[in-house]
This record gives C-alpha cells, sequence and structure tokens, in this order.
C-alpha cells in the first residue's frame, strides 16, 4: 500500500479497536448517547480549534474532555444522563454550524470534520491514535471488572465505602478521549457508529463479556478494512462507507438467531 | 470468643423522612440474623441504612471499620440488577465479585456458562446469592433471598445460606416465616414505629 494510504490506515486502526473495545462498556452502562453527545461536543471543539489556529487532534479532545467533565458533574445530580447527552448533541450541533458559517473555515470544513478525515491523517494522528490504544490497554483491562461490579451490583462501592468516583471520571474521560480523536480522523458518526453498532451485534450473539468484546473488535475491525477498501475503490468519503459497511453487518448479524446460552 | 461485627444502636432509617422505628440490634461472626416484619416495617430501607443507600436519621450504625476491622460487604438487594440484554455468563458474575474461590452447589454451576439474561427468575436469582456469599465478605445482608425460588430452590438458598456461614455474619430479611427458622440462628421482629423486639 502507497504511503500516502497506509499513514491513514494505520492512524484509523488503532481508533477502531479503541472504540469497538468501549462500546460494549458503554452499552452495559446505558451510556451509549453519550458517544454520539461527546462527538458533536469534539466536532464543534475540533472546528473552533482550526478557527484560533489550532490542530483538531487538540481542539476536539478539548472540547470532549470539557464534555465529560460536565457530564461527571451534572449527570449523578440530575439522574437523567440521556436528556444530558442531548443537550451535549443540540449543543454540539449548533455550535459547529455556526461556527462554519461566522468562519473563514466555511461549510467545507464542517463537513469534512462530520464526514471524516482519515485520508488526511498524517503521522500526528498516527502517534495520538497508536498512544490512546496503548493507554486503553493499559487502563481497560483494569477498569472493566470494576465497570462490570458498578453495573450489577451498583451499591457494592457505598457499602464497602470504596472511593469509585476517580475511576468512574477515568472511565469517562477515556471515553471523551477517543471519542474526540475517533471524530477528529474517523468522522462523527463513523465514531458513533463504531461505538454503538459492533456492541449491539455483540450484546445479541455473544455468551460472556470476552467474547462480546472479541466479537466487537472482529466486527469493528473487519468492517474498518472493508469500508477502506471500498470507499478507495469506489471513491466514495470514508465515513459514510464506514457507517454504510458497519450498518449492513449488524443488520445480517441481527438476522441470524440470537444466542441466549 | 465472639467478634461483633455490627451493631445498630436505635436506629431510625428513612430517606426524605423516618420509614423505620428505633431500632437496636447486633450481629456477630457466625451468626444468621433474620430480621422479620410486616409489609412498610422498613425491613428493606433499615438494610439500606446499613449500605448507604438510606439515611441513618437518628441512632448510630456501627460497622466493622468503626472498631478497626476491615470488614467486607456483600448486599444481595431485593431486586437485583439484571440487564435485559448483555453478553454476561454466570462466571462473569462470580469473577467481577471476585466469588471464584468456593465451588458452587451442582445445580448451579451447570448453568455458570449461561448468559444471566437466560436464566430464570429462579436461578437469577440463586446465582446473585452465590455471588455474595462465595467471596471473601465478613458481612452479608440478604433482602428476601427466596424471591422467585420455587421449593427445591428454597432448599438449596438454605444450604447457600449455611454452607461455611462460621466465617461470616450474616443479616437477612424475610417474609418466609419458615425460612428463617430453618436457617436463623436468632429472629428479630421489625414493627412499623415499635422498637425491636427479639422473639
Amino acid at each position: 500500500m502507497d504511503d500516502l494510504f497506509l499513514i491513514p490506515f494505520l492512524a484509523g486502526l488503532p481508533l477502531v479497536l479503541v472504540l469497538a473495545w468501549l462500546g460494549p462498556l458503554l452499552r452495559l452502562r446505558d451510556e451509549w448517547l453519550a458517544t454520539l453527545g461527546l462527538a458533536h461536543l469534539a466536532g464543534a471543539g475540533g472546528l473552533a480549534g482550526l478557527a484560533a489556529g489550532l490542530p483538531t487532534v487538540l481542539g476536539a479532545p478539548l472540547a470532549a474532555l470539557a464534555g465529560a467533565g460536565l457530564k461527571f458533574r451534572l449527570a449523578p445530580r440530575a439522574g437523567q444522563g440521556n436528556s444530558l447527552y442531548a443537550a451535549m448533541i443540540l449543543l454540539g450541533w449548533t455550535a459547529t454550524l455556526l461556527i462554519a458559517a461566522n468562519t473563514p473555515l466555511g461549510d467545507a470544513l464542517a463537513h469534512a470534520l462530520v464526514d471524516g478525515q482519515l485520508y488526511f491523517a498524517g503521522r500526528g494522528e498516527l502517534a495520538v491514535a497508536w498512544g490512546l490504544l496503548v493507554l486503553a490497554g493499559v487502563v481497560l483491562p483494569w477498569l472493566t471488572p470494576r465497570l462490570l461490579r458498578a453495573s450489577l451490583f451498583p451499591q457494592f462501592e457505598t457499602a464497602n465505602r470504596l472511593p469509585a468516583w476517580h475511576w468512574h471520571l477515568g472511565f469517562d474521560l477515556l471515553v471523551a478521549l477517543a471519542v474526540a480523536v475517533g471524530t477528529a480522523t474517523l468522522g462523527l458518526m463513523g465514531t458513533f457508529a463504531l461505538v454503538f453498532l459492533p456492541a449491539w451485534v455483540a450484546f445479541r450473539r455473544a455468551g460472556n463479556w470476552r467474547r462480546g468484546t472479541l466479537v466487537s473488535l472482529g466486527l469493528g475491525l473487519a468492517c474498518y478494512v472493508a469500508a477502506f477498501v471500498l470507499a478507495l475503490a469506489l471513491d466514495q468519503p470514508f465515513g459514510p462507507v464506514l457507517v454504510a459497511v458497519l450498518g449492513g453487518a449488524a443488520i445480517l448479524a441481527a438476522r441470524v438467531p440470537a444466542r441466549r446460552g | 470468643m465472639t467478634e461483633r461485627l455490627l451493631e445498630l444502636v436505635e436506629v431510625v432509617a428513612g430517606y426524605d423522612r423516618p420509614l423505620t422505628a428505633p431500632c437496636s440490634l447486633s450481629l456477630d461472626r457466625g451468626e444468621v440474623l433474620g430480621l422479620y416484619g410486616d409489609n412498610g416495617a422498613g425491613k428493606s430501607t433499615l438494610l439500606n441504612s446499613i449500605v448507604g443507600s438510606a439515611r441513618v436519621l437518628a441512632g448510630q450504625v456501627i460497622r466493622g471499620p468503626e472498631r478497626g476491622q476491615a470488614l467486607g460487604l456483600r448486599h444481595l438487594p431485593q431486586r437485583p440488577v439484571r440487564p435485559a440484554e448483555a453478553p454476561l455468563s454466570g462466571h462473569d458474575l462470580l469473577r467481577c465479585m471476585a466469588a471464584q474461590a468456593l465451588t458452587p452447589p451442582p445445580r448451579l454451576a451447570d448453568r455458570l456458562d449461561r448468559r444471566i439474561d437466560a436464566l430464570s427468575g429462579g436461578e437469577y436469582q440463586l446465582l446473585c446469592l452465590w455471588t455474595c456469599l462465595a467471596g471473601d465478605a465478613d458481612l452479608v445482608l440478604l433482602d428476601e433471598p427466596t424471591n422467585n425460588l420455587d421449593p427445591a430452590h428454597v432448599d438449596l438458598a438454605a444450604e447457600e445460606i449455611l454452607a461455611e456461614r462460621q466465617r461470616r455474619g450474616t443479616l437477612l430479611v424475610s417474609h418466609d416465616p419458615a425460612f428463617l427458622e430453618r436457617v436463623c440462628t436468632r429472629v428479630v421482629a421489625i414493627r412499623p414505629r415499635n422498637v425491636a423486639a427479639a422473639v
């Protein structure tokens, strides 16, 4: 593969793995809508950053991390996570379009963020993406049993007087970072689809958590490779092709009877 | 020598208002203490106040840490959380609660490979009960552990509670006097707005 395409491919690969790994955890926590909210904020932040002369891989994470902080601070009090995520979506969408309309960046750049700029990914994006995968590889095996326990036995930490806020916040920040870097590289809907669709299939098909994570990772990876090849061969924007491939795979998987035993 | 794990001193528990009468009780290691009472007497609220999800409005809950002990606590709520659809097996549940040291009863062990959303209500209740009992907790709080259980499963639940009971203290809420009689070393009756009285 030509370097022109190899670097973007290798930059997207670790992001796909991280997002598909996070997906089942977000679905179990009923926080998959958070991804779309954070992705919209990241898109707006990326665009605002560009207007201020910052690269998208910096502007997008800053906005998403601010969103994660807001979620952490407000969601427990409001008790209505989804309402907060819907507000993030609306705020991010409004900010993206208004920034695009009122800066020299124009609609074209806003569309590029929404569609994904994978083919423009360079060595900077490559380093950030692989760094994120290493971070997830270190953090998620430690976090996963705690997140499962917090979902199934939500009173465990309170009952045992164990401080849990730090790793809940750590997970929120990891999600925000992954979604922001994903949005800046793979596009807004491509990032959301990678979190949502492979996990949806895994929840229907897999017999246990480990297999569920592997199904999500495998499906995300296979669809990414297929979408990359298809988008290049058919000269189509990558983001929509990725969503279409993931959607097709999910529909096919949904037609197979779910494993329950 | 007995080791006191929990002591309630004139505890009034509730949320925005009191829901229990003042209640005093104590629990030592090796004991299975039953709480019995009518609906609305505040048995579950009392358990929740020990866990920290209900407020202690008066009195004092004294647990291990206050006595310099680092106690592990497991709580089986009246309605255990059960995701409608999730790729979680019984083994996953035991693993995330670090409850794999003991061998589960054969009837439960046969079902550990199955997804928890594929288990019957009774099977899931037994699994959650075992998850609370099979770990290294010193203090175990069980709220209506026989919910959803048929007579055969009630027998199994009693076996689970009594197995290795000496290594922990168990506080158990139930509406079933026969079950309390069978598994408890002591039973305390909780009456609404009255002081708890030993039976």
